[in-house]
This record gives structure tokens, C-alpha cells and sequence, in this order.
């Protein structure tokens, strides 16, 4: 190949673990109902004002922290002036420019193919979303329910050279979002949008001298993963077509925008039409000195993040990194997963059910691990019933995928359909006594040396008693009888 | 009846011991507040169906008064005076009318601004030009023009008004009133139309200084809905009043206040500024030193350019939530641009206007270091240089603009760029925050004028103290506008 890609992006995410906006009183709450979560500032009506909400920023000063960005002195913010029906006041309050922003140059350390690489990140800061737009054939919606909510902007340095980088470093930004509490980070919700900078320089030059990095293109609004890989793949080919033609000196910086159905990007605005945002500091908003204790507070308060998780699962639990992984993929699966525990199972067995049974089940289903029935407390007694011998290993699938499918606790399943081992030596023994009695060759044989006969009259009890009694138990109660005589 | 000349104190007695009904106060104040409609156009809405309030110990309780109409007040249209928003009935109240209302105060009509308080003569109100009660041919100034005409005349003992470069302090000048706005921050702007954030004020016009004192006492306080608010429960303005003012020391600025730096000075800037001297000597023999201090000059002709820079910057923004699509008369258009640009177009006047052009041109990417921010550097040195002021001095004492009030037909008054500084300085106010109040000095051809005290942040009880002490040495104290004085 001769030439090589340049990818910076800005991820937003919306902070959506607070109990309401980020300047605003309303409810910071993901609902079906549009326009129930306002409050007056949040449609720009005559004489409110911006209250900026501490607990908003005392989680954005925690995804600096984690980034491994520097936190300024001061917090303050500024006003981006723009008109757009998704913003009432017409302008956004933003941390963009000049006033130190919650976060700024850090280095954040992501797996891509197995490969621990770092990301340079440029900064991250906080401001409001905006609302949200439906566009039909001769109208738009919109729901200003989302306009105001916190969202944490993060800008890496072109610090990318493939679509899978970018990809990778995304879903580790994810599982830091959704493990420090910060935000559910789900791009279904859209709480995760993306802006994607790829550029393509020749090989051979030098990268560290950013003249050489070709012309940016910015790439708006992509609202999945997926859609930022492909918008790289697509832009990567297409500048590289450009520069094998003839015609890329004729590219521009400009905007782009994806257009996920057609899987291209379409030209928006050249940057001689950028627009002119006319920042200038809010002025409703005083500066304020961030205190260093409650810094050293929010650092301390940090929660134990996915690659501490899967250590600890590998050091202290003896799992393997692949079943290490899948438990910490997700924040909800690795928290049922150390829940179950906590009831008192067994790490490993724990650790078996939920990947071979749960998950499987999940994936099938297209459901999330809080969608089901089965608690972490009723995995415990299931793994219990079977260590016990109350239920075979076998029988235990079988109750856990009926438990799963009919919502019913594991006791329940295994009294309803009978499941349970006859584990009482008395019942067995009479059964055993009945056997012996109408088999008494197999004494005979068995005393002749005919060992394996025992396998034999076992089955007959299983027979018995349609498979409820205790294979283990039952086979050494049998030899002991036969023992006796 | 005359009860709505009465102080608060004597209307409170009144109230309490039973010689007048609030209901009876009200009616007069809204009797009075019919006649000057007619006669000076102060009013956007009166409110004829005021009811009155049970009074209890509160001073404000069963009182008439008046709001700017640029407060936001539940189920009564609240226009900023603009076309823009002539329609428009608010759901919420501004946080020090809710106060207010608490208190027991009875508000009796809402008052004509500058549209949206951008201006200083009370003509750009979209219901028309507001004529001052001592002389109709002459203007209130403004913005808060309508509150300064109705508390002259006696509708009622104060109204409340906002100032964002000297919008109480100086129509409070020309109507021969009071005129308060204390430290930024100490009354909550929440419910107060934003016209330029960083130096709008609340405050209050009355015709003492101690109603003031009361007034502000009651709008007052932090408010969870502002973060520039501050806890100010230890300042009782009211109570310190105590007229003591022995050792405190004031200056004026000699660049300012010499009759010398006017050299084509006319009669009337001659002898308002001969007055202040007057007013100077009274301060002395209540005790005060007064001294003459010297500003750069060059500084304070800045005063007035730093003003229009960040004033009409923050207003570009502050009033681009008015689009006449969620709230306000909606406009025709084929698309919500064109719907934009029809309601802004045809509902500001050419003055703001104007002033909107100048806003975004000023925080242009290629013009905002030249201008935006240098007005901000000039605004920190100007507010440093008060500050060392506060440093010697309990506050600066200097007359209110170049005179009395100006004619609505503006080619009688000689236009003297010399005089720039004295009709601008209060703005320095808005600048620093500081707490600053007028009080009427004295007269020019029947027409009263004002001189101003401002002080430190914070330090309002001295200021006011001052103010009350000076207020006493003179006889304008309470003074109705001529022609007003009648019985209804």
C-alpha cells in the first residue's frame, strides 16, 4: 500500500447517569413520550438562566481523569451563537475553545486485534445536547427532551490509521463510559454520536510533521460504530481513487456527511463556508475555582473499570482470558456475573453458566442480561442444587433454560417437573431391596466376579424411580448391600 | 385622596392602625395611573383587577406598586416593550416579583421600557414615547422610563426597574427620584429579560432613599434559578440606615466633574455642575471628607465605547431566542428561516436593530480580538481604577449627566461631544457590578437633576447610608412631580 490514513475523531456521549439536566431542572430521562422532559430553559422562553448541574461535572471530570487528560483551574464555559430549531436559545453552551475545558491532553491505552496501542486525545469537554429531529417527506418532528442533556464531547488527536483502530478505541471509550457510571453509552438511545476526520498522506513521508497529513475531511453525524467503520473504509477509497486519478489536489477541506443508506458521504460545505460561531464566555455561569479535595474525591471515587475487572477475574479466579473477556465485554453482564458471587457461588461455575448458558440465550433472543428472569441470587441456587446433587449437571441446563423461557425460579422448575434426585438413603434403600429381590442372580454374579452386574441393577433403579435417585448415591448403597449378604 | 404620595413607612402605619384600606390604595394608585396614560404613556398594561392583600408586619404588605415590563410575570403579558413579544403571557414569575409578591406587594401595572431595555430615552417602547411628568415635551430617559414617570407622579411609592448601563440611575435623575441598583448578583435576574447578561441589573425607583432600602430589602436574596446570586441575608439595608456618616470619605473625579474640560459648556451643564458642587459642601458638613481624585482620561472616554461593544454582543445572543416560533406573534414564511426572518425583521425596531449588527460584528473570528476583547481588557482596567478608588474612598460621588432632561424633540438640546463622559459614567457601575444609587440634588429651570454614589461590592449598606445622610440636607425627598400633586 502507499499511502496511509490519518483519523481523528470526536465522540459524543451523553452523560445519562444524572438526575436531571445539564443546565436545566428537567429530568435527564430517556423517554417515549416527546416533550414531557422541558423545563422553561430548555425552549429558551424570556429570563432563565443556565444552572450547571455538579453532578454532570463531576462526571465529566472523571472521564478527564480516566483519559489521562489534565483538569483546569477554573470551570467555566462559553456560548457557541448558532441558529438551528433544535436549540431554542439559538445558541449552545459549550466548553469549545478558549476556556479550559474539563479535560485536556491525555493518552488513553485500547486493545485493536490484540495489540495494546494509545490514543492521544486532544480534550474533552461538556455541553448540552440539542434536540432531536425526525424528518418526514413534508415535515420534521422534534423533541426537545433530549436538548439540555449533558453530553461529554471527546476530541483525539489524528491518532488513527484504520477504521478498525478507530472502532476498537470507540468501544473501549464505550466500557469506560458505561463501567465509571458515566453514561449507558448506548447508540441505540443515540447517546453516542461521532464526527470522523480521515485524511491519507503517501507512506514514505513523514508522519510526525503534520504538512504531510493530506487534506481533512470531516465526516457528521455517524450514529453507530458500524456506520464509522464503513464512513472510513468508504473515505479512505475514495481519496485514495482520487490521488490514483489525478484529482485529489482538487479535494478540499471540507464537511461531509454519511448517509448510511446509500453507504457513502455527501458533500456539505467546503470550510471557506464555515460557519462563524462567535464564542464568547457565559456569562450567567461564573468561573469558579475547582476545588482540589473534591478533584481528589472524584479521582478516589473512580470505579474499578473492565481491564481491572477481567485481572482479577484471571488472578484471583483462576478464569481463562477468553471466558475473562466476554465477562467484562459488557459493564451489565460482568456486574450479574460478580452479583452472583456475591450470593455465594462458585467463581468458575458461575463463570460456566453465564457464558455457555446465559449468554447464549441472550444472543438469541436479542435480549439484555437485566431483560431477565433469572437473578444473580436464583444462578447461585440453581449451581447449589446441582454441587449438591439435588439435580444433575444435565437436568440443571434443562431447569435454567425453562427458568429463562417460563420465568419461573430454578426451586419452582425442578418441583413442577419432578426433577428432583431422590437423595434420601431410606427411599433408595427400599428400592435397592426391591431390586436385589427380584434380581437375585446379579448377587450371585456379582460375587462371581461380575463386577460391572452393579451397572445393571443401578439402571433397574433409575427405572424404579424414572431416573430421580442419586446415580453416585445409589450405585455405593448397592455394593454396600450386596456387600452385606 | 393623596395616600400614594406617602412614604412606605407612613402607608404602612396607615394600613396597620386602619386609616386607609389597601383596597382604597389601590384604587387610587390605579385612578392615577389612568391619568398619566393619558398624559405621559408610562404604562404597556394596568392592571384594573389589582385586589388587595391581607396586610401583616411586613412594610410592603397592601402597597401599590409598579414592574418593569421586562419582568417576567405569570398570566400578565410581559412585553419588554417590543412588538416581538406583545402577545406574550408568561407561565413563570421573575424570582424578585415572587418575592415581592410575598411580601405582600400589590402590583398595579406593569411599565414602558427602551424596547427590551436597550436604549436611554424611553422612546423605542413598541406602545410609543414615554413623556416625563415635570415637562411633557421632555423625556424620562431610560430604559426604565415608564417606572421613573409613575413613581414621579405619585401612582405609588416605588416601581421596580433594571439597568444595564444606567437605565434606573438616570431616568431616576431626570424625573427627580431615587433610583437603586445594588450589587450585581445581590436580587436574582431570573424572570428579568436578558439584555446584556454580564451587566444587566434588578433594582428599584422610589422617592427615598429609605423606600429603596425597604424594597430592595424584600427583592433580595440567592435563588438556586441564578448562579451570579449570592447569599446576602446579612445585609439589612433598611436597618442601617442611620444617618451617621461622620469619617466616611467620598471623591469625584476631576476629569469628570470641572466645569474646565468643558470649554463650549452650556447654561444648564454650568449650573448642574455648580449645584454638584453645592451638593459636595453638604456632604462635608455632615461630616464627610470629600476629595478630588484624577482618572486617565483617555480611560474613562473609553467608558462609553466599552459599553456599546459587550452590551450589544451579549444582546445578539441574548435575544436570539426570539424567533417568534415557540413563543411570541409567529410570523409567515415558507420555512422556519424565512418565518425567522419575517418576526425579527418586522418586530424589532431599526435601533436594536442596529445594535444587533453591531453585536455580531464585533464578535466576528476577525474582529473580535479588536474589539470584543479589548472592550473586555478597557471594561477590567476601568473597573481596576474603581476599585483603587474603594481603596480610600467609601464611594465616588459625581452628577448625573450633562443636565436635566432632554427635549423628545432633540434639536432644542446643543449636541456636545465634549460632555460624552458625564452622560456615560455610570455605566462603570454595570461594568465593576458596583452598588449605586441617585438621588435628586436640586433643579435647572424648574427640571430636576440628580448626582450619583457608588461604592465597592457588597458595600450597599454604606452606600445607601451615605445616600440617606445626603438625601436629608436636602428638600427633594419625596418630591411629586408639578402638576401631579392632585386629589383624586
Amino acid at each position: 500500500m502507499k499511502y496511509k490514513a490519518i483519523i481523528g475523531l470526536e465522540m459524543h456521549c451523553e452523560i445519562s447517569e444524572t438526575n436531571s439536566k445539564v443546565f436545566s431542572s428537567a429530568p435527564n430521562a430517556y423517554t417515549d413520550c416527546p416533550n414531557s422532559n422541558i423545563r422553561p430553559l430548555d425552549m429558551g422562553f424570556p429570563g432563565t438562566l443556565p444552572v450547571v448541574n455538579k453532578e454532570a461535572v463531576r462526571k465529566a471530570l472523571m472521564a478527564s481523569m480516566i483519559l489521562g487528560c489534565k483538569q483546569p483551574e477554573y470551570m467555566y464555559f462559553e456560548r457557541k451563537n448558532y441558529y438551528y430549531p433544535d436549540m431554542p436559545k439559538n445558541y449552545q453552551i459549550t466548553q469549545e475553545t478558549k476556556p479550559a475545558p474539563v479535560g485536556i491532553y491525555g493518552e488513553l491505552k485500547y486493545e485493536c486485534d490484540g495489540e495494546i496501542k494509545v490514543a492521544r486525545i486532544n480534550n474533552i469537554h461538556l455541553e448540552e445536547d440539542a434536540a432531536s429531529q425526525d424528518h418526514y417527506s413534508d415535515f420534521s418532528t422534534i423533541d426537545y427532551n433530549r436538548a439540555g442533556v449533558p453530553l461529554l464531547e471527546l476530541v483525539t488527536e489524528p491518532t488513527f490509521h484504520s477504521a478498525k483502530e478507530a472502532v476498537s478505541f470507540l468501544e473501549t471509550m464505550r466500557s469506560i463510559y458505561q463501567y465509571s457510571g458515566i453514561s449507558e453509552a448506548d447508540s441505540k438511545k443515540g447517546q453516542i454520536r461521532c464526527d470522523v476526520n480521515v485524511s491519507i498522506m503517501d507512506e514514505d513521508l513523514d508522519e510526525s510533521d503534520p504538512k504531510n497529513w493530506g487534506t481533512k475531511v470531516e465526516i457528521k453525524n455517524v450514529n453507530s460504530f458500524g456506520g464509522v467503520r464503513d464512513a472510513i473504509n468508504y473515505e479512505i477509497a475514495r481519496q485514495i481513487e482520487a490521488k490514483e486519478d489525478g484529482t485529489y489536489d482538487q479535494i478540499e477541506q471540507q464537511t461531509r456527511r454519511w448517509d448510511e443508506e446509500s453507504g457513502t458521504t455527501v458533500y456539505m460545505r467546503s470550510k471557506v463556508d464555515a460557519i462563524d460561531y462567535k464564542y464568547f464566555i457565559e456569562p450567567n455561569i461564573p468561573k469558579y475555582k475547582l476545588n482540589k479535595n473534591w478533584l481528589d474525591e472524584i479521582r478516589n471515587s473512580i470505579p474499578r473499570l473492565a481491564p481491572e475487572r477481567k485481572e482479577t477475574y484471571m488472578n484471583e479466579y483462576g478464569l481463562s482470558n477468553y471466558d475473562a473477556t466476554i465477562l467484562v465485554k459488557e459493564k451489565d453482564v460482568s456486574d450479574y456475573y460478580e452479583e452472583t458471587i456475591k450470593c455465594g457461588a462458585d467463581a468458575k461455575l458461575a463463570s460456566n453458566w453465564i457464558t455457555s448458558v446465559i449468554l447464549g440465550y441472550l444472543n438469541k433472543e436479542f435480549k439484555t442480561i437485566n431483560e431477565i428472569y433469572v437473578t444473580p441470587l436464583m444462578l447461585t441456587e440453581l449451581i447449589d442444587m446441582v454441587g449438591k446433587g439435588t439435580i444433575s449437571s444435565k437436568q440443571g441446563k434443562e431447569v435454567l433454560f425453562k427458568c429463562l423461557d417460563e420465568e419461573k425460579d430454578p426451586k419452582t422448575i425442578v418441583e413442577e417437573s419432578g426433577m428432583k434426585q431422590i437423595g434420601s438413603s431410606d427411599e433408595i434403600l427400599k428400592v435397592i431391596l426391591e431390586v436385589l429381590e427380584e434380581q437375585p442372580q446379579g448377587i450371585e454374579q456379582y460375587k462371581a466376579g461380575k463386577t460391572n452386574i452393579v451397572d445393571f441393577l443401578v439402571g433397574q433403579v433409575m427405572k424404579k424411580t424414572r431416573g430421580q435417585a442419586n446415580p453416585a448415591m445409589t450405585r455405593s448403597m448397592m455394593i454396600e448391600e450386596i456387600e452385606k449378604r | 385622596m393623596k395616600n400614594c404620595f406617602k412614604s412606605i413607612e407612613e402607608l404602612h402605619e396607615d394600613l396597620k392602625n386602619g386609616h386607609i384600606k389597601s383596597s382604597d390604595l389601590i384604587k387610587e394608585s390605579l385612578s392615577r395611573s389612568h391619568k398619566l396614560q393619558e398624559d405621559c404613556n408610562a404604562f404597556v398594561t394596568i392592571l384594573d383587577d389589582a385586589k388587595e392583600v391581607e396586610v401583616t408586619d411586613n412594610l410592603l404588605s397592601g402597597i401599590p406598586y409598579g414592574i418593569k415590563d421586562n419582568y417576567s410575570t405569570k398570566g400578565i403579558l410581559s412585553t419588554g416593550s417590543s412588538n416581538t413579544l406583545k402577545d406574550y403571557v408568561p407561565f413563570f414569575t421573575a424570582t424578585s416579583i415572587e418575592n415581592l409578591e410575598r411580601a405582600g406587594a400589590v402590583p398595579v401595572n406593569k411599565t414602558v421600557l427602551d424596547e427590551f431595555g436597550m436604549g436611554g430615552t424611553g422612546t423605542t417602547g413598541h406602545t410609543g414615547v414615554v413623556k416625563n411628568p415635570w415637562d411633557k415635551t421632555r423625556m424620562c430617559a431610560g430604559s426604565s422610563a415608564g417606572s421613573a414617570a409613575a413613581v414621579a407622579a405619585g401612582v405609588y411609592p416605588y416601581a421596580t426597574g433594571s439597568d444595564t448601563g444606567d437605565s434606573i440611575r438616570k431616568p431616576a435623575a431626570y424625573c427627580g427620584i431615587v433610583g437603586y441598583k445594588p450589587t450585581y448578583g445581590m436580587i436574582s435576574r431570573y424572570g428579568l429579560f436578558a439584555f446584556a447578561s454580564s451587566l444587566d441589573h434588578c433594582g428599584v425607583l422610589s422617592r427615598s432613599v429609605k423606600d429603596a432600602a425597604i424594597v430592595v430589602d424584600n427583592m433580595k436574596g440567592i435563588d438556586k434559578n441564578d448562579m451570579t446570586s449570592w447569599d446576602s441575608k446579612n445585609i439589612h439595608l433598611f436597618d442601617s440606615l442611620t444617618g451617621d456618616v461622620k469619617g466616611k470619605k467620598l471623591c469625584y473625579i476631576d476629569e469628570i466633574c470641572n466645569i474646565n474640560n468643558y470649554p463650549n459648556a452650556s447654561k444648564e451643564l454650568k449650573e448642574h455642575l455648580e449645584n454638584f458642587n453645592k451638593t459636595l459642601d453638604k456632604c462635608k458638613e455632615l461630616g464627610m471628607k470629600v476629595e478630588c481624585v484624577h482618572v486617565d482620561k483617555t480611560l474613562l472616554n473609553a467608558i462609553a465605547s466599552v459599553y456599546v461593544v459587550i452590551s450589544c454582543a451579549e444582546a445578539t445572543s441574548n435575544m436570539s431566542n426570539l424567533t417568534g416560533i415557540i413563543f411570541g406573534p409567529r410570523a409567515e414564511g415558507d420555512n422556519y428561516i424565512d418565518m425567522m426572518k419575517n418576526y425579527r425583521t418586522k418586530g424589532f425596531s431599526s435601533l436594536i436593530k442596529r445594535r444587533f449588527v453591531i453585536g455580531s460584528y464585533v464578535l466576528q473570528a476577525q474582529n473580535k480580538d479588536r474589539y470584543f476583547f479589548n472592550a473586555q481588557r478597557a471594561r477590567r482596567l476601568l473597573v481596576d481604577e474603581w476599585k483603587k478608588l474603594f481603596k480610600n474612598y467609601d464611594g465616588v460621588i459625581l452628577p448625573v449627566s450633562s443636565g436635566p432632561a432632554k427635549h423628545l424633540d432633540g434639536s432644542k438640546d446643543v449636541m456636545d461631544e465634549n460632555t460624552t463622559v458625564l452622560e456615560e459614567h455610570l455605566q462603570v457601575g454595570n461594568f465593576g457590578g458596583f452598588p449605586s444609587i441617585t438621588i435628586p440634588n436640586g433643579f435647572i429651570d424648574g427640571l430636576p437633576v440628580g448626582v450619583n454614589i457608588t461604592g465597592n461590592c457588597y458595600d450597599d449598606e454604606n452606600v445607601l447610608n451615605m445616600a440617606y445622610a445626603l438625601e436629608g440636607t436636602m428638600e427633594y425627598k419625596n418630591q411629586i412631580a408639578k402638576g401631579y400633586d392632585y386629589e383624586v
